[in-house]
């Protein structure tokens, strides 16, 4: 096993209380896969992402553990977990637009980087080089300032400064978010290439476009308020979702072909529950056309096929 | 008024649709600001010393029954239980001279300031709003006003008149102090009037400064409120250097102008510290109440700045 | 760039235009006759009153049309002429001024460079440590809050009243004549301590607090949070947030050039020390108007000056203002 996260539970310090963003998660990743985790706005997606590499000011790693490699991830620690951080753990942010120093050349900004992690930049410069042919950036761009890129430059180039010491989970966090179509599928791509070139082992790949994320995820997990709903091969998820929320959200999604005359689009009427103070059982329970009396009990997250897991009590 | 009729009044104006769930969100925005407001040490401890400086202005002069100018005992006397702050040089009475100069000073300050943030405001909004060959303009004349240093203008102005009172010096300098504040309220202005809601007041028929008004400058209360108590501050320390150097009024008694004379009748070397401490300490303790306000204010209506 | 200090020459030369017009412009607002009333408000020895009456009838010309009073007025400018002191007659305006420059120079240029380092690195350094932010914070808060001439009046009051270790007035001693020798220039250098380090010490309190809130807020900046999730060493972080909270305070310091210039004029008047704030003030006292006037514009250029310096180092260490956006996909 690659990744392995086991019950993981992230809490927020809010003044009101603490948001339970994540609330008990665990899944694997295997060696080489990349896995999709899709979920609406609030879900815990990003937290889970965040909490896997740094713990933010306000979250709390209330418990549960995270295994990478067999190694534990001391995520709770930050100074132990620096070693971790850009060699075995990266993150491609979801501001990668505006992550890189303004006011230094891209260059200088990847060599200070590396020689403070302890790297020599220039036993790593052709391999810098030779990836940015890669994603179709120029080798000129290293003595470029931020500015003077494109939105799409710099979002490349945060990618290749993600990667550049082939780090075995790589945490893609809403990469595609911000951009155009066109170039969505070219980040998405660019992903796939660095899993096909082992630039990096594992991949997580967040965001909420279901859409996307099916064309190049070996698997999807499905996140809703804070816990797993669902997750399964990619072929399966989508043909076969178990989970009602699954089910509703791929049928909130426009199909090529088939027109809204024929078959209506529909939403899931509703929205999350407050996770400062969640309700008990199955958190799902009060958008599902499915519940009954038994969803007032937390339905637990089990395998109802191979390599398709469900918490729901109507799907087993 | 009926269901019906609501309905009917919320369909017919946009704006006023608009506006209704705005004025909900509002209201629970500022009663939650006033709840942390109240419970801000910074906020509270700053408006204090403010609050207490201007009751010995109004009710300082009330208990001296003669006036700051008025020789009335012993010379260069220390403080004792007659003399609160002791005696001047000639024997005035130094108190009555302090409480009369904070009178000068928060006059000066409250109307220099107020007046340095109409204006400031006024062309900031102006500006920002219009865009064009209206923000050229008034840019380049934001941009000479900063360059200029007010105490040298202030210095050829003054020079001249005969005789100047509170009112022409508030003026002055709030001739001057404006501009840091157009320039940040004509950035603020720009990012807003693309927004929706100030489409939508366009869109029902509301002029440019109904839209300033009602739309735009609420958005910003908070940092209004903060820019004036700044230019409050500002204006205060102005004077007090204008004061300083023989330019205030001609009459009345103002903090600046004790230091003045007592720098000028020796009091240093004669150690009598109680002519010019007072003055100069009355000055720090109310500017510097000011500033730590203003950063109690921004951590009230800055979530991200309150402490757990 | 060229566009940058195109715009930037243009307006500084609106500026001194502007001014130039002002003090032109100023004395003729007053009633009566202009060339009698600042005569007769002058005590005057009688000499001196008719080579004055010269000059100003020259200069406000009233027997020539207005506009032609206004060239003159800049034609003189232009040669340096910036009339005949009253007060010290014969002595001409320009060259009493120049005899004061050099003092307010030495006060300003050091406590300005000093206070804006020791600042930036102090607030830089406070923002890393609680205890420290919060003895610092209300520190600086109390000394910007503080009157220049007031914390001027204290150190007088305090180091050379009481203790005894500083002079309390002058540029140098009374008693000692002015020469290159080691003893006058620690004589000028103890005469010059007090008022320095009063201009140092408000200033640094500026400073320090404004760095201090800007690293935060550079610290909380996406590229800060992205290095840290690298595993970036925090003094890598915190020295690109250091190099990038300098750039608005040196658009700050353009800014504050006119308070500090005043500061140090008052500064000096605590302390008589010769410079152009004791001069104004002997000026203002003495009625004499071409002195004020000179001085005035003396100081007009001289922050202009200053700030062209300082938006000239902004280019140079800012690196957006060279580059914009040059294309690519």
């Amino acid at each position: 096993m690659s990744l392995r996260v086991d019950n993981l539970k992230v809490w927020y310090r809010t003044l009101r209380g603490e948001v339970r963003a994540l609330d008990g998660v665990s899944f694997t990743v295997a060696d080489g896969e990349l896995v999709g985790l899709a979920g609406e706005s609030g879900c815990g997606k990003s937290t889970l992402g965040k909490s896997l590499i740094r713990l933010d000011g306000r979250m709390r790693h209330v418990d549960g553990t995270v295994e990478l490699d067999g190694k534990e991830l001391p995520i709770g620690d930050s100074e132990r977990m620096n070693a971790f951080r850009f060699k075995e753990v990266s993150i491609i942010p979801q501001y990668a637009m505006s992550a890189m120093n303004p006011t230094r050349r891209i260059g200088r900004l990847v060599a200070e980087l590396l020689e403070s992690r302890g790297v020599r930049p220039d036993g790593v410069r052709d391999e810098l080089l030779r990836r940015l042919e890669l994603v179709g950036l120029a080798p000129e761009v290293l003595d470029r300032y931020p500015i003077e890129l494109s939105g799409g430059m710099k979002q490349r180039m945060v990618m290749v400064i993600s990667t550049l010491l082939n780090p075995s989970l790589l945490i893609a966090d809403e990469v595609t978010s911000a951009l155009d179509v066109s170039t969505q599928k070219a980040v998405a791509e660019t992903l796939v290439s660095f899993r096909d070139r082992h630039y990096v082992k594992s991949t997580l790949f967040i965001t909420h476009d279901l859409s996307l994320v099916y064309q190049i995820a070996d698997s999807i997990i499905v996140m809703y308020a804070g816990r797993l709903a669902e997750r399964a091969p990619t072929d399966t998820l989508v043909t076969t979702p178990r989970h009602p929320y699954t089910r509703m959200l791929l049928s909130a999604l426009p199909e090529v072909g088939v027109r809204y005359g024929d078959r209506r689009l529909t939403g899931i009427p509703g929205s999350p529950p407050s996770l400062l103070d969640p309700p008990a059982g199955c958190r799902f329970r009060d958008r599902c056309p499915l519940a009954f009396d038994k969803c007032v009990e937390q339905p637990p997250f089990v395998e109802v096929a191979p390599d398709h897991q469900v918490a729901c009590w109507k799907a087993f | 008024m009926s269901v019906s009729d609501q309905e009917e009044l919320a369909a017919a104006t946009p704006a006023a649709a608009a506006a209704t769930p705005v004025t909900v969100a509002e209201l629970r925005a500022s009663r939650e600001a006033l709840h942390f407001a109240r419970r801000n040490r910074k906020l509270l401890l700053g408006a204090g010393v403010v609050l207490a400086f201007l009751v010995v202005a109004a009710v300082g002069p009330l208990l001296t029954d003669h006036g700051p100018n008025e020789y009335v005992g012993p010379p260069a006397q220390r403080p004792s239980a007659d003399w609160w702050f002791g005696t001047t040089m000639f024997g005035q009475d130094v108190f009555a001279q302090f409480a009369h100069g904070l009178r000068s000073t928060f006059l000066v300050g409250l109307l220099g300031g107020g007046l340095a943030a109409v204006i400031g405001m006024t062309i900031g909004f102006t500006a920002g709003y219009r865009g064009g060959i209206t923000d050229e303009v008034l840019n380049m004349v934001t941009n000479v006003v900063l360059v200029i240093p007010t105490l040298a203008v202030l210095l050829i102005i003054a020079t001249y008149l005969r005789v100047r009172g509170v009112v022409p010096e508030a003026i002055f300098i709030a001739a001057f102090s404006w501009p840091w504040v157009a320039r940040a309220i004509r950035a603020q202005t720009f990012s807003l009037r693309s927004r929706d809601f100030v489409d939508l007041a366009r869109l029902s028929g509301a002029g440019g400064a109904r839209i300033v008004f009602r739309e735009i400058a609420p958005n910003m209360s908070s940092y209004l409120f903060m820019t004036f108590i700044l230019l409050f501050g500002g204006a205060v320390l102005t004077a007090a250097m204008l004061d300083f150097i023989g330019l205030g009024p001609t009459d009345g008694m103002s903090l600046g102008l004790m230091m003045n004379n007592a720098v000028l009748w020796s009091a240093l070397p004669l150690g009598m510290w109680w002519w010019f401490v007072p003055p100069g300490l009355g000055i720090t303790m109310i500017v510097g109440a000011l500033y730590i306000m203003n950063v109690g204010l921004d951590e009230v209506f800055n979530p991200k700045l309150r402490e757990l | 760039m060229r566009q940058y200090f195109q715009r930037k020459l243009g307006i500084y030369a609106l500026t001194f235009f502007v001014a130039v017009t002002v003090d032109w412009v100023i004395p003729r607002f007053m009633p009566g006759d202009p060339v009698q009333t600042m005569l007769a408000r002058a005590s005057l020895r009688p000499e001196a009153s008719e080579a004055m009456q010269a000059y100003y009838t020259g200069v406000f010309g009233l027997d020539v049309p207005i506009w032609r009073q206004y060239l003159n007025f800049w034609n003189a400018l232009l040669h340096g002429d910036l009339g005949v002191s009253i007060w010290l007659f014969p002595q001409p305006v320009t060259s009493v001024i120049l005899r004061a420059i050099p003092y307010t120079l030495a006060l300003l240029v050091p406590a300005i460079l000093l206070s804006w380092w020791a600042g930036n690195k102090f607030g830089a350094y406070a923002a890393r440590r609680r205890w420290l932010d919060n003895t610092v914070l209300p520190v600086g808060y109390v000394l910007t809050a503080t009157p220049y001439m007031w914390l001027g009046i204290l150190l007088a009051w305090a180091l050379a009243t009481v203790a005894g270790i500083f002079p309390i007035a002058g540029g140098y001693s009374f008693d000692v004549e002015p020469s290159w020798s080691p003893s006058f220039l620690v004589n000028l250098a103890r005469h010059w301590f007090l008022p320095f380090a009063s201009l140092f010490l408000v200033m640094f309190g500026g400073w320090a607090i404004g760095m201090r809130n800007l690293i935060i807020y550079e610290l909380e900046a996406d590229y800060s949070h992205y290095l840290e999730a690298l595993g970036a060493p925090q003094r890598l972080v915190r020295r690109y947030a250091f190099n990038n909270a300098l750039l608005p305070q040196l658009t700050g310091l353009a800014l504050q050039l006119g308070v500090i210039v005043a500061g140090a004029l008052v500064t000096e008047i605590v302390f008589s020390y010769p410079g152009l704030g004791y001069l104004i003030l002997q000026a203002i006292n003495n009625q004499d108007f071409f002195l004020i006037q000179g001085a005035f514009l003396f100081i007009i250029v001289g922050v202009l000056l200053a700030n062209f310096l300082v938006d000239v180092v902004y280019v140079l260490v800012d690196p957006r203002t060279r580059v914009g956006m040059r294309g690519g996909a």
